[in-house]
C-alpha cells in the first residue's frame, strides 16, 4: 500500500466518522448530546428559579411550611449525627496531641474542624440524604401521576408553588442547621473532654473559638447557603423531570441525592482554596 | 347548530412523539353548551388532543384557537388566564394527594381569585361538593375516597372556577357500570346547570352514548367519523362495528 492509498483510506475513514457523528447514529455521540441538552435544561431551570423567586405572587404561607418540614424535621438526625462525630472526632483525635504534648490544643482543633469543615459537610450530606430525596420523590410522584399538570391546568404555576417554596426552604434551613449542628458537635466534644479532663464549658468554648476567625464563620455560612441551594435545586429538578411511573420516582429521587452529594463535594473543594487564598490575602 | 358561537376551533392540527406521528390534520369545531366526545382506541392520541387544547402539548402545526385565542402563541401569563375558563378532568383525576378534600378545592381559587375573603372560599367549596353529592367528604384526604369518588372531587375541583369549557380525560375509567352511570349523569348535569361546553375523551360507548350531542371516532390520527352516535354506528364500517360490537355485544 503506497502513501497515496493510505492518505485516501484515513481520509474516509475520517469521513465515515464524521457522517456518523452527525446522523447521530453513534450511542457515544447520542450520549454527549443528550448531556448537552440537559446542561441547557438545567441553565433554563435555575434561571427561571431566580427570575420566579422576584416575581409576584409569593408563596410566604408555603415557604414556611417547607421551612419547618426541611428544618424542624431534620433535626433529630442532625442532633444524633452532631453530638456523635462531636464525640468519636474528640475521642479519636486525643492520642496523637497527647503523644505531642498537645492535649491542651484539642478543643482549638475541635472547634476549627467543626467551624470549617465537619458542621457544614455532615449537615449537607444528610441533608442530601432526607431532604434532597424527599424533594426529589415528592415531586417525581406528583409529575407521573399529573398532579403537576393538574396545577398548571388550573391556573397555578406549579413552578412557584412547589420549586421556589422548597429551593427557598433548603437555601434558608441548612445554614440554620449547620449552626446547629455544629454547636451540638462541640457539645459532644466538650462531653468527651469534660470526662478526661474536667475542664469547665466555659473555658471549652473559649478555648475552642480562640482560633476560629470571623473568615471561617463568614465560610461555613457562605458554603452551606450554597449547599442548602444545591440540595433543593438538584431534588425539585430531578422531581420536576421525572418520568416512567414510579421506577422514575425511584430513579429521581436516588439521583437527586447522588447528584448532590457530588457538588456538594466539588463547592467543598472550591470554597476551601477560595477561603485560604482570602486568608493569605 | 353552525349558528352557534364556537369555542374551539381547531385547524389541521399535526402533533408527533419522535418519529411516531400521532394526529395527523385534526379539525374540529366544539359549540357552546355542547358535549362533543372523542371515542378512539387506546393510544390512538385522544388524550394528546385535549392536552394540546389545555396547552399542556404544543402541537407541531395546525391552528388551535380556544375562545378566540390561539393557544400556543399565548404568553404563560395570558394562558394561565384561559386556563381559568378551561375545566381539565384527568384519567386519574390527580388530586393532590397531600391535602384534604378542602384544600385540593380551595387550593386554585386562593391563588386565582386573592380578594376572596375565607367565607366566600368556603362557600364556593360547599357549593360544588353539593353539586357533585360529597359533602360529608370535606375533611378526608384522596386516599379515603373510592374510585368515583375521586372522579367527582376531580369534577367538583375544575367546577369550582366556573369554567366555561370542561375537558374530561376517560371520566368513567375503571370504575364499575353503576358508577359509570353516576358520572355520565354527572357530566350531563355539570353541562345542564353551568352551561359548559365540553369534549369528553372516552372508549366507553355507554358515556359516549350518555353525554354526547355529537361523536367523533379518532382513528390513525385523524377522525374518521363525526355525527350523532346513531350516524356514527349504523353503519357497515368494520372499523366501527367492531368497536361497537365489542363495547354492546362482549
Amino acid at each position: 500500500m503506497n502513501i497515496r492509498e493510505s492518505a485516501i483510506r484515513l481520509i474516509n475513514r475520517i469521513y465515515c466518522t464524521l457522517k456518523k457523528y452527525r446522523s447521530g447514529d453513534d450511542l457515544f455521540t447520542k450520549k454527549i448530546d443528550a448531556f448537552f441538552l440537559e446542561v441547557v435544561d438545567v441553565h433554563k431551570f435555575v434561571t427561571r428559579f431566580f427570575k420566579e423567586l422576584f416575581t409576584k405572587p409569593f408563596e410566604f404561607k408555603e415557604i414556611i411550611n417547607q421551612c419547618y418540614q426541611v428544618g424542624f424535621k431534620s433535626v433529630p438526625l442532625i442532633t444524633l449525627t452532631g453530638f456523635v462525630i462531636g464525640i468519636v472526632f474528640t475521642k479519636q483525635s486525643r492520642p496523637p496531641l497527647v503523644e505531642f504534648g498537645a492535649a491542651s490544643w484539642l478543643p482549638s482543633l475541635i472547634g476549627i474542624a467543626f467551624v470549617r469543615a465537619l458542621g457544614p459537610l455532615v449537615t449537607a450530606l444528610i441533608a442530601a440524604g432526607k431532604v434532597g430525596s424527599n424533594i426529589g420523590a415528592e415531586l417525581g410522584s406528583m409529575k407521573v401521576t399529573e398532579q403537576i399538570d393538574a396545577m398548571d391546568v388550573s391556573a397555578v404555576n406549579p413552578y412557584k408553588f412547589l420549586v421556589v417554596t422548597r429551593v427557598t426552604a433548603t437555601t434558608i434551613m441548612i445554614p440554620v442547621l449547620t449552626l446547629y449542628c455544629t454547636l451540638v458537635g462541640l457539645l459532644g466534644s466538650y462531653l468527651n473532654v469534660h470526662l478526661n479532663e474536667m475542664t469547665s464549658i466555659t473555658a471549652y468554648f473559649e478555648s475552642a473559638f480562640s482560633s476560629v476567625s470571623f473568615l471561617d464563620v463568614y465560610s461555613a455560612v457562605f458554603k452551606s447557603i450554597v449547599y442548602g441551594f444545591t440540595i433543593g435545586i438538584v431534588g425539585a429538578y430531578r422531581g420536576f423531570n421525572a418520568t416512567n411511573g414510579t421506577q422514575g420516582v425511584g430513579k429521581a429521587a436516588n439521583r437527586a441525592v447522588v447528584f448532590s452529594m457530588f457538588l456538594i463535594f466539588a463547592e467543598e473543594i472550591t470554597i476551601v482554596q477560595i477561603t485560604n487564598w482570602l486568608a493569605t490575602l | 347548530m353552525t349558528d352557534r358561537e364556537v369555542v374551539i376551533s381547531i385547524r389541521d392540527l399535526h402533533k408527533s412523539f419522535g418519529g411516531t406521528k400521532v394526529l395527523k390534520g385534526i379539525n374540529l369545531d366544539l359549540y357552546r353548551g355542547e358535549n362533543f366526545v372523542v371515542l378512539g382506541r387506546s393510544g390512538s392520541g385522544k388524550s394528546v388532543l385535549i392536552k394540546v387544547i389545555a396547552g399542556l402539548l404544543k402541537p407541531d402545526s395546525g391552528i388551535v384557537n380556544v375562545l378566540g385565542l390561539q393557544v400556543d402563541l399565548l404568553s404563560q401569563k395570558d394562558l394561565q388566564a384561559l386556563r381559568l375558563k378551561l375545566g381539565f378532568i384527568f384519567q386519574s383525576s390527580a388530586l393532590y394527594d397531600s391535602m384534604s378534600i378542602r384544600e385540593n378545592l380551595e387550593f386554585s381559587m386562593i391563588r386565582n381569585f386573592r380578594h376572596l375573603s375565607t367565607k366566600e372560599i368556603n362557600i364556593a367549596v360547599d357549593e360544588v361538593l353539593e353539586a357533585v353529592g360529597l359533602r360529608e367528604k370535606i375533611n378526608q384526604m384522596p386516599s379515603d375516597l373510592s374510585g368515583g369518588q375521586i372522579k367527582r372531587i376531580g369534577i367538583a375541583r375544575t367546577l369550582i372556577l366556573r369554567p366555561d369549557i370542561m375537558l374530561y380525560d376517560e371520566p368513567t375509567a375503571g370504575l364499575d357500570p353503576i358508577t359509570c352511570t353516576e358520572i355520565n349523569e354527572l357530566i350531563n348535569e355539570v353541562q345542564r346547570i353551568y352551561n359548559t361546553s365540553s369534549i369528553i375523551i372516552t372508549h366507553d360507548l355507554t358515556c359516549a352514548k350518555a353525554t354526547g350531542h355529537r361523536i367523533a371516532m379518532l382513528q390513525d390520527g385523524n377522525f374518521s367519523r363525526v355525527g350523532t352516535f346513531a350516524e356514527v354506528f349504523n353503519t357497515d364500517d368494520i372499523s366501527a362495528k367492531s368497536f361497537f360490537d365489542y363495547n354492546f355485544i362482549n
